[in-house]
């Protein structure tokens, strides 16, 4: 009995929409029998994982919040991952956005007005694109593979940001400390109601731009093809080298300003750990939501319940907070396999007779 | 004099792990296989190990469930990358993602807890040497098997059939297949031996290095080995060259600290990554070695087209 | 949908019937900011919790989150908790200041009790425990076990708790041994077994031969017993690790502090306060001495006895400074702000600390 690939003709269209959701609900029932087995009620422990962060306004709040840097960075991941360039380090993107933007309050601290938040911002997104070259440039030049170069680069800029918190950017005030002075007026971001900041917005803005280029602009074909073919590329013109450099100055520019963003609102200042690990999340959101925008958005959010979901298990059930990482990982095995049925057929054939040509 | 040996000793338990996850990776990768999951098996391989060496006082069960525990988890990558055709970066980054989860669950019971140490060789007479007794002959049984490994991947890839049939496949599965040779069976080999290595590095943390466990206890190594590979062009005894350089890099923080020079310990933290990625850029940079040495089917899957 | 609906609905009547049942059993939570396992800080802190469930486990439900990092998901796992219904919650890490203060805002009906930190409110208290005065004794001790006069002491980062502690230790030394010597290396990691192993073997490698850690992590000691040398543990207990290497530990107990705080809760004396308990209000607890000679048992139970009873304090000036300069009235305690906030060496430490 073996299990044989049988490639289809063509991408089954079928599969293409039922795939996620089978890996879903795979993942529920891997789910559901993990939690059997720590002896809890599956069904009582996968609604407070996924259905009761939904079911208060401060929950969906916290939600839109925890997801808007997840949908922000996975869409620049999406479009990177695309074009076949494989970009791991959108974590110290993000570190090194907030440290650049970070500079205006921490310089000059008694400067407000409507043009600080604008030079923030700006300055999260450059601090991200510089960050991000730098990898594009090592792979381009030298030819070194970016994946290993990018996440070394991540380690690097939690450091640096460390080393500024802890030493020249300290606050005067704070009792030696590691932290910077605290954001104040104009260096935060303004918020609808108490929690919801503006961040949400530009991430919903990133899922309609990279809809509009992928769908209608020529940049999207260029990053499909290059990504898919690239020697059809080359001959088509378009330029493997530059590809890269876009793809890690948008994803690092994205990853910048959800840097920006978080410092800007939920943490208030630079400290040494700002974000929970955004970027690596955001890998897998771009993987989950298969590298297209909408699917980006929705898998944002998904995982976004997940993580409030864990924290609520943790408090409702005594359950450890170890296993929304689980789910998450379970969650991304399933979608890759389901993603096989999308190219190929799966079909179980008898056993080979053996063949003339012996292998050994 | 005894600082330097201190020092010396602290390299090889600091770099061992490195080369054991390399020379494991680098079979794969020979193959064809590019697996990421190599920190995700580490860990796993630590906490198995750990769990194992507790719950039964034995080192050497200890050890055999850190390599059950990464070649368990490879098969997943192998079903997934080879069976199933999935994308190879994604499934590695998923597994490394899995394994520290669950690393982190299984490990749960066993955070706080003292762990049985795998005692280091002791012979006669000649561990008692001064100086190079210790360094030579006072080690853990890992390091060197650490070694040993590397002497049998270097012979068997390089003077052996088998060797060879792994290099074709990794250089052109398509020529290795039209030949008779089973290139999915070679290659599920291959990465469940790259799991095996990475499973023992991970247990050689937990059970010599510091016999403990905590969450993520592998601390980036994995990744760091994966740069090794590269940085050793795919070739075994470089691969333990760079091994013992990164380690050394890795804890020399430790040692210029006391010295007193006025360098921020962050930037001596960084250090390792700093150094990677320079090694990952010179290797590199040098195009006629990385295409003379870097198997050209890396990452590509394959599917039989009968 | 409907079965959830149901599972939801008989959820909520079986919380509401139990609350009912139970009679106002008020809720108090905790944020630990890392594992409860840990066997070290957030451990600690969770058995101030136990006791606290044990001692008032009819009026009280405690529930916790752990593993919360400092940062953004901070302030969303507190006001998780005000919005379960505690009614008072604990933050322990100094990195949830703000969140704590955000949240305490938005809940002026819940207490709020922050670890190691400065923000008070009307609302809202800072503990924090005199680890210091624990260094100060085992600096004592140090000095006295220590044959090479070098001890090695292995640290995290250069906050003020820190500094404060390799100070206290040096004074504590230096009252024994005035040239004793202590060799610092900074791990960048409140918990990182495999660095503090390699810090401890360099340490040793380099004439310490007795270990002080201000890391959570068993391994120095560990690496001590293997190689003969002795050490002190840290946070917690640590015998069972190094049975011969362990001479004492300094324990940190919170379950005095936090049953007579949720007490004051339950029967409304509850004010905000700036506690910071020492030796004599039992925070700070001295491990039971092991592996060392009678007279020096005499010596530490004595010392320690004398900084619970405030005849002895650690910082009492006057104090010279690294940089020879003289800080404190002779015969006075050094002010609490200026320990707070310490970021200088005293003289006879040779190292420079990072700024």
């Amino acid at each position: 009995m073996r299990l044989v690939l049988e490639r289809r003709a063509e991408h089954s269209r079928l599969m293409m929409v039922m795939s996620p959701v089978l890996a879903i609900a795979l993942t529920l029932v891997a789910g559901g029998i993990i939690f059997a087995i720590r002896g809890l009620d599956p069904l009582e422990a996968l609604y407070v994982y996924f259905i009761e962060p939904v079911t208060t306004i401060w929950s969906v709040e916290q939600l839109l919040v925890k997801a808007a840097p997840l949908v922000l960075i996975g869409i620049g991941l999406a479009v990177c991952y695309l074009a076949n360039v494989w970009n791991i380090g959108a974590e110290g993107q993000l570190t090194a956005g907030a440290i650049l933007g970070g500079i205006i309050p921490v310089l000059f601290p008694a400067w407000q007005s409507p043009l600080v938040l604008a030079c923030m911002l700006l300055l999260g997104i450059i601090g991200g694109m510089i960050y991000g070259a730098i990898p594009a440039l090592l792979k381009v030049r030298f030819g070194a593979n970016e994946i290993l170069t990018s996440l070394m680069l991540v380690y690097v800029a939690q450091l640096l940001l460390d080393w500024l918190v802890r030493g020249p950017w300290r606050d005067p005030k704070g009792f030696n400390f590691p932290k910077s002075v605290t954001f104040d007026g104009w260096q935060l971001l303004p918020t609808i109601g108490y929690t919801v900041h503006i961040g949400i917005i530009f991430a919903v803005i990133a899922v309609l731009a990279m809809a509009v280029v992928m769908g209608r602009m020529l940049k999207g074909f260029e990053i499909r093809v290059l990504g898919n073919a690239p020697r059809a590329g080359r001959f088509a013109g378009f330029s493997r080298d530059r590809m890269v450099f876009f793809c890690f100055l948008l994803s690092g520019g994205l990853a910048g300003l959800a840097g920006i963003c978080e410092v800007m609102s939920t943490v208030g200042q630079l400290q040494p750990t700002i974000s929970p690990g955004y970027g690596f999340t955001a890998i897998i959101i771009a993987f989950l939501g298969r590298l297209n925008p909408v699917g980006v958005l929705l898998a944002g959010l998904l995982l976004a319940i997940s993580y409030l979901g864990g924290e609520a298990a943790q408090v409702t059930l005594g359950v450890s907070d170890k296993i929304a990482k689980v789910f998450q990982g379970i969650l991304l095995f399933f979608v890759l396999a389901c993603d096989t049925l999308i190219l190929y057929r799966i079909r179980f054939q008898p056993p080979l007779a053996a063949h003339p040509v012996s292998a050994e | 004099m005894l600082e330097l040996q201190a020092i010396i000793l602290t390299i090889i338990t600091a770099s061992t792990p490195f080369l054991l996850a390399a020379i494991g990776e680098l079979v794969a990768e020979r193959s064809g296989v590019l697996n990421l999951g190599v920190e995700g098996m580490m860990v796993v391989g630590a906490v198995c190990g750990f769990a194992a060496a507790y719950s039964t006082g034995s080192t050497f069960l200890g050890v055999l469930a850190a390599i059950a525990a990464g070649t368990l988890l490879s098969a997943l990558f192998g079903f997934l990358t080879l069976t199933l055709v999935a994308n190879q970066v994604a499934t590695g980054l998923a597994l490394t993602l899995l394994g520290l989860g669950l690393s982190g669950i299984v490990g749960e019971s066993f955070v706080g807890l003292p762990g049985v140490k795998l005692a280091a060789i002791y012979i006669p007479v000649l561990t008692d040497i001064p100086f190079i007794g210790r360094i030579l002959f006072g080690q853990d049984p890992l390091v060197y098997l650490s070694f040993i490994l590397t002497g049998v991947v270097a012979y068997l890839l390089f003077k052996t059939r088998i060797g060879l049939i792994i290099r074709a496949v990794g250089s052109s599965h398509q020529s290795a297949h039209a030949l008779g040779y089973r290139v999915i069976a070679v290659r599920y080999s291959c990465v469940l031996f790259g799991g095996a290595c990475s499973g023992l590095a991970g247990g050689f943390l937990s059970l010599a290095y510091t016999p403990q466990w905590i969450e993520n206890m592998t601390g980036g190594r994995g990744w760091i080995a994966l740069a090794l590979v590269v940085f050793s062009s795919w070739l075994p005894w470089r691969a333990a060259i760079g091994a013992y350089l990164f380690g050394t890099v890795w804890i020399l923080n430790l040692y210029v600290q006391p010295l007193g020079l006025p360098i921020p310990p962050q930037l001596l933290t960084s250090l390792p990554y700093l150094v990677t990625i320079l090694a990952l850029v010179i290797i590199s940079a040098n195009r006629m070695l990385t295409r003379l040495n870097t198997p050209a089917c890396l990452g590509q899957p394959f599917v039989p087209d009968r | 949908m409907r079965r959830f609906l149901g599972l939801a609905a008989a959820l909520a009547l079986a919380l509401s019937a139990g609350g009912a049942i139970a009679q106002e059993k008020i809720k108090a939570g905790w944020i630990y900011v890392g594992p409860i396992g840990d066997h070290g800080w957030s451990y600690q802190h969770n058995q101030g919790r136990l006791r606290v469930e044990q001692e008032l486990g009819d009026k009280v439900e405690t529930i916790f989150i752990e593993n919360v990092a400092e940062g953004p998901d901070a302030e969303r796992a507190i006001e998780r908790l005000a919005r379960e219904g505690a009614k008072i919650i604990f933050t322990t890490s100094f990195g949830f200041m703000e969140a704590t203060a955000k949240v305490a805002k938005k809940f002026p009906d819940v207490k709020f009790e922050h670890a190691t930190g400065i923000l008070t409110a009307e609302n809202m208290a800072v503990y924090n425990a005199r680890f210091y005065e624990g260094r100060y004794v085992i600096g004592q001790i140090a000095a006295k076990m220590s044959k090479s006069g070098v001890a090695g002491y292995i640290v995290s980062f250069p906050i003020p708790e820190v500094v404060s502690g390799i100070n206290a230790f040096m004074l504590g030394a230096q009252s024994v041994n005035p040239d004793f010597k202590v060799k610092v290396v900074w791990v960048n990691s409140w918990y990182d077994p495999g660095k503090e192993a390699d810090a401890a073997k360099v340490l040793f490698g380099q004439g310490a031969d007795i270990i002080v850690q201000h890391t959570d992590s068993t391994a120095p000691l560990q690496i001590a017993e293997e190689q003969g040398k002795v050490g002190f543990g840290q946070a917690s207990d640590m015998i069972k690790f190094a049975p011969k290497a362990q001479l004492t530990a300094i324990v940190d107990d919170w379950s005095g502090y936090y049953v007579s705080r949720v007490k004051a809760v339950l029967d409304g004396s509850w004010t905000t306060a700036i506690v910071w308990g020492g030796i004599d209000s039992g925070m700070v607890n001295i491990a039971p001495f092991t592996n060392m000679p009678d007279d020096v048992v005499k010596m530490a139970t004595e010392t320690t006895e004398k900084i619970k009873t405030h005849q002895l304090s650690p910082f009492t000036g006057p104090i010279t400074k690294q940089d020879g300069t003289v800080v404190g009235e002779a015969g006075k305690s050094l002010p609490d702000e200026d320990i707070l906030s310490m970021n200088w060496y005293v003289k006879g430490i040779d190292d420079q600390l990072p700024q």
